[in-house]
């Protein structure tokens, strides 16, 4: 048994309604309990602000296209070396670092869990073997069904039990967390080359909409009973005029869940344009931030971009050639078969492209605009929008609008007239940003019940102390004491341990991985289904027998169960 | 059962096993059959004395290893090609325990392919996607019947354009001088782009008449996949024809369809590339000897090291140096430690210090691996023949390593 006690903590924890305060935890064998006793080691948190570990509930960091982002780019290894001290592997990397490097970075911010946005089926093993090696935070795996063959056949026959059949077979086949849909239909278009504008599109050879796969999706999700809801990348990413696109998509959502929302949006920034083209284009956060206010069943992330050198990776094959084509700087592109695509190109977003302004500003128009902070979620697409590293300048960003008005002095001159974030004048809280970065990461991946994203007892104790008092700073003016605090926290820690202390790693540490299984009655166990065999057979490389991802790629691991309803 | 022969990995072979030994292979080429059915095992460690081999225990293979590793100023650690990703990892843990420098068959092979990718990116698939959809297949500076024999007929359905030494399956048959590959790749690139003024009557021996057919052929295909070998990657021109295919295949992006794949050798080149990758920033060629990770290709790869002399330990693991590596690294190898781990008796045999035999991985050891294209494979265990595998043998040797630095760290203060 080891016990620990975190005395004079200045606790934020949404999801028990606590505001700030000054608290001890009692924390044994990694969990928080009401009291430990008088052996237990003592940590004097000095009044600093304590939060739930960090959850970044749409990051890229494991997995085939995050690995080739480091592997085509050596410049990038290049821009973020570390050397190999105490028991700190050496590190390299800027925007897509090695996994040591992802897992020492996120711990020195306080983060403790994770979720890989975007996972093929057929190489989960590479994510997994990945998750191996990310050792300090907990870890899960969005998993892709965008141009799942199957699946596409079930939404044309109408059928979303069978959807909902294959589904469960492959999360549980690939140990997978929840459904993760990249441009919809877009993705098997771009197998020939071609793509979707948008839901109303037909995908070639299968004659189903991409409104048709989403619909069909978020019912088969709640059938199944899924801790989390259907992840969406919507289709037309970064296109002007793609606002359009994404209120239409929102319009189909129902609301299906009374303890989350039914629809996750993902970088939703990327999704709010206006204007016709590149020379017109504009903000449309407002209409999209209204119809999230409007409709409690979905949950959006803003997808931040922030100013400098990153990479954009993503499975949307088709939108990173058109991005290539604007850029002319080097392309990698995956298909899968029978599953997804994916793209990867480095970018440099710059203050003086009129184009790049406009995507900064909708991000935070985003987050100002949408009233309940458990509805926007703070991300940055990592690395798409900005390599996460850069979260504390958000938060920066949110909690001041001096901060704010001084960036706008910085940045080309004719963003104003496209955009409206010179005129909000709000100024997020500390609860509201422990909302958007950990407690309402929690609620929308429904992770609340095995005790993350909360400081409550019978909470997991993976806790963040940042070096600040919140009664000593006000973060509208002090906002650089704000975005050095959460740039390191104090102590970080994971499951009961100190992982981190002011930045330096002191364990070599265990990681987890959660994965969801949705058990069906026999007569939808989609493995012993004729038709679906022979399409796997058929088409297919690999030996159905050899898909699942054997247990030995998830040494410690936390299955969330759940009966479905068929 | 998941074939570790080459990087095809088919995962649909039937293996017959009677008393412990494979009798029969279904589905599988020669070349994975005679791998299956080898049978000349090193029993156990050896060691090279003045007197020739003689047999020694586990334990004194190991000791031998760990203090060679430890008290080397310049350690190379080489080979991986064909074995785990987990014992890969081991090395790569290993290397930077010590100091040392890691690379892979990669640098005589592919190497060439990831300096153009890493130039200009790489447009790339799944396999299954050119088995779905593929009306026209160009192989280029590879012989897949011989190399990768059953690739055409499991991944490839269409094949309108082939190059290959096997040229009577092709449709077309561009038979150009050797060399001629930059060129060849550069005079279709200007077709496509519709620049077909600029082409002479010939380029390395081809005819422009025969340029347009295969430009039209091409741009025409629904769905084109281009594979390539180490005739082209290890040719004149190297890294630049690579750098000139990806662009001809980004090219023909722009009208329809196309992807590349490097058809990559052994079973689990690519597995180390990834494993490399993810751990260390770079596919191969790290040298950790300033505490992080660096990385220079020409500079930090086996090839390059030894002929300089720099290297004073070598350990090799799942490859044969000894085959395959320029005189000059070959005979500075010959004079330093080296110690191998592999199961067989090899070329590089000859002049090693020590080699300790470990499970094949695939065969006796399971186990994942990467195939060509990047899909990972968990290879299967269908016997036991009481070795050791590569994983426990190299996790052995980077716990022994760690050990003896924290004694050595403590003596030292």
């Amino acid at each position: 048994m080891t016990e620990l006690l975190l005395s004079n903590a200045c606790v934020i924890d949404p999801l028990n309604r606590v505001n700030g305060d000054v608290m001890d935890i009692a924390i044994r064998d990694g969990w928080i309990v009401e009291s430990v006793g008088n052996g237990a080691e003592v940590i004097d948190a000095k009044g600093f602000l304590t939060l739930a570990g960090g959850i970044d509930s749409h990051t890229h960091l494991c997995g085939t296209k995050v690995n080739f982002g480091r592997y085509m780019m050596p410049e990038d290894m290049r821009a973020g070396r570390t050397i190999r001290r105490g028991l700190m592997h050496a590190t390299s990397g800027y925007s897509v670092p090695t996994t040591y490097g992802n897992s020492y970075r996120y711990s020195a911010m306080g983060y403790t869990s994770i979720l890989e946005g975007a996972m093929a089926p057929l190489e989960a093993r590479h994510t997994h073997e990945e998750f191996s090696a990310t050792p300090l935070q907990d870890t899960m795996a969005n998993t892709l069904f965008d141009g799942n063959w199957s699946v596409m056949e079930a939404v044309r026959e109408k059928d979303v039990k069978r959807a909902a059949a294959i589904v469960a077979w492959t999360l549980a086949a690939v140990k997978g967390f929840a459904i993760k849909l990249t441009n919809p239909g877009g993705t098997e278009a771009w197998g020939w080359g071609k793509n979707v504008t948008c839901i109303r599109d037909t995908v070639p050879h299968f004659d189903v909409t991409p409104a048709e796969i989403i619909e069909t999706l978020i019912r088969a999700n709640e059938l199944l009973r899924l801790p989390h809801s259907v992840h969406l990348h919507c289709n037309n990413l970064g296109a002007p005029g793609n606002y359009q696109c994404t209120l239409g998509t929102f319009d189909l959502v129902p609301d299906l869940n009374k303890e989350r929302q039914s629809l996750y949006a993902t970088h939703v920034q990327f999704h709010a344009y206006g204007g016709t083209s590149w020379k017109d284009i504009n903000s449309k956060a407002e209409p999209v931030a209204y119809a999230v206010n409007r409709k409690p069943q979905i949950v959006i992330d803003m997808g931040q971009m922030m100013f400098g050198k990153t990479t954009t990776m993503t499975a949307d094959g088709p939108m990173e050639f058109n991005l290539y084509r604007l850029h002319h700087n080097k392309w990698s592109n995956h298909d899968v078969e029978l599953e997804t695509g994916s793209g990867i190109i480095p970018v440099y977003y710059s203050k003086k492209s009129l184009v790049n302004c406009v995507m900064w500003a909708i991000g935070l128009e985003l987050a100002l605009l949408v009233k309940d902070p458990w509805q926007c979620l703070l991300a940055t697409d990592n690395p798409n929008g900005a390599p996460f590293v850069r979260y504390p300048e958000i938060i920066g960003l949110l909690m001041s609008r001096r901060y704010r008005d001084e960036e706008l002095r910085t940045i080309h001159p004719g963003t104003e007239k496209r955009i409206v974030l010179h005129t909000l004048d709000r100024e997020l809280t500390w609860y509201d940003i422990a909302v958007m970065t950990r407690a309402g990461q929690a609620k929308a991946l429904g992770i609340t019940k095995i005790g993350k994203g909360h400081l409550g007892i019978g909470g997991e104790a993976d806790i963040a102390v940042y070096p600040i008092r919140i009664g000593e700073t006000d973060p509208s003016r002090d906002y650089a004491a704000v975005v050095s605090a959460f740039q390191r926290t104090a102590w970080t820690i994971k499951r009961g341990r100190v992982v981190t202390r002011d930045g330096e790693v002191v364990v070599e540490g265990t990681n987890r991985t959660i994965w969801a299984r949705s058990r069906v009655p026999e007569a939808y166990d989609i493995s012993k289904d004729d038709r679906f065999v022979k399409t796997f057979d058929r088409y297919y490389t690999v030996r159905m027998a050899n898909y699942p991802v054997q247990d030995a790629y998830i040494p410690r691991s936390t299955c969330i169960e759940s009966e479905a309803v068929l | 059962m998941v074939c570790p022969y080459c990087a095809c990995l088919c995962d649909d072979l039937d293996v017959t096993i009677e008393g412990n030994r494979v009798t029969g292979v279904d589905n599988a080429c020669d070349l994975a059959t005679h791998k299956f059915q080898t049978g000349n095992r090193l029993p156990g460690p050896i060691r090279l004395t003045g007197k020739g081999w003689t047999g020694i225990g586990r334990e004194e293979a190991l000791d031998f290893t760990v203090e060679m590793l430890l008290d080397a100023d310049r350690p190379l650690i080489y080979g991986w090609s064909t074995t785990s990703v987990e014992a890969q990892s081991h090395g790569i843990h290993i290397a930077e325990e010590i100091g040392g420098v890691i690379d892979a068959t990669t640098s005589v092979c592919h190497g060439p392919s990831i300096l153009a990718i890493q130039e200009v990116g790489h447009p790339g698939c799944t396999l299954g996607q050119v088995k779905n959809r593929a009306d026209v297949v160009v192989y280029w500076g590879c012989n897949p019947l011989e190399a990768h024999p059953r690739h055409l007929s499991r991944y490839t359905t269409y094949a309108d354009v082939r190059k290959t030494e096997s040229a009577n399956v092709a449709d077309e048959f561009l038979h150009l001088k050797p060399g001629g590959d930059y060129a060849v790749l550069g005079a279709l690139r200007a077709i496509v782009r519709g620049k077909t003024d600029f082409i002479p009557a010939h380029v390395a021996g081809v005819p422009k008449a025969q340029f347009l057919r295969i430009g039209e052929i091409c741009k025409g295909a629904k769905y084109g996949a281009f594979f390539f070998g180490v005739g082209l990657t290890q040719t004149a021109g190297k890294y630049k024809n690579i750098r000139n295919a990806i662009e001809l295949v980004d090219e023909l992006n722009r009208h329809t369809k196309w992807t590349l794949t490097p058809m990559r050798g052994h079973f689990n080149v690519y597995g180390f590339n990834e494993v490399c990758t993810w751990a260390t920033g770079y596919p191969y060629a790290v040298d950790f000897s300033r505490g992080m990770a660096f990385y220079n290709p020409g500079e930090t790869t086996a090839v390059d090291i030894l002929a300089r002399k720099e290297c004073d330990a070598c350990l090799v693991v799942a490859s044969d140096p000894g085959a395959h590596f320029p005189r000059a690294a070959v005979e500075h190898l010959a004079s330093i430690p080296v110690v191998q781990i592999d199961p067989m008796v090899n070329a590089t045999t000859a002049f090693c210090d020590v080699q300790m035999p470990a499970a094949v991985t695939g065969i006796d050891a399971e186990g994942t691996a990467y195939r060509m294209d990047g899909v990972p494979i968990r290879a299967k265990k269908i016997l036991d023949l009481g070795y050791p595998t590569d994983s426990a043998i190299l996790g052995e040797i980077y716990r022994r390593i760690r050990d003896e630095r924290k004694v050595r760290e403590v003596k030292g203060t």
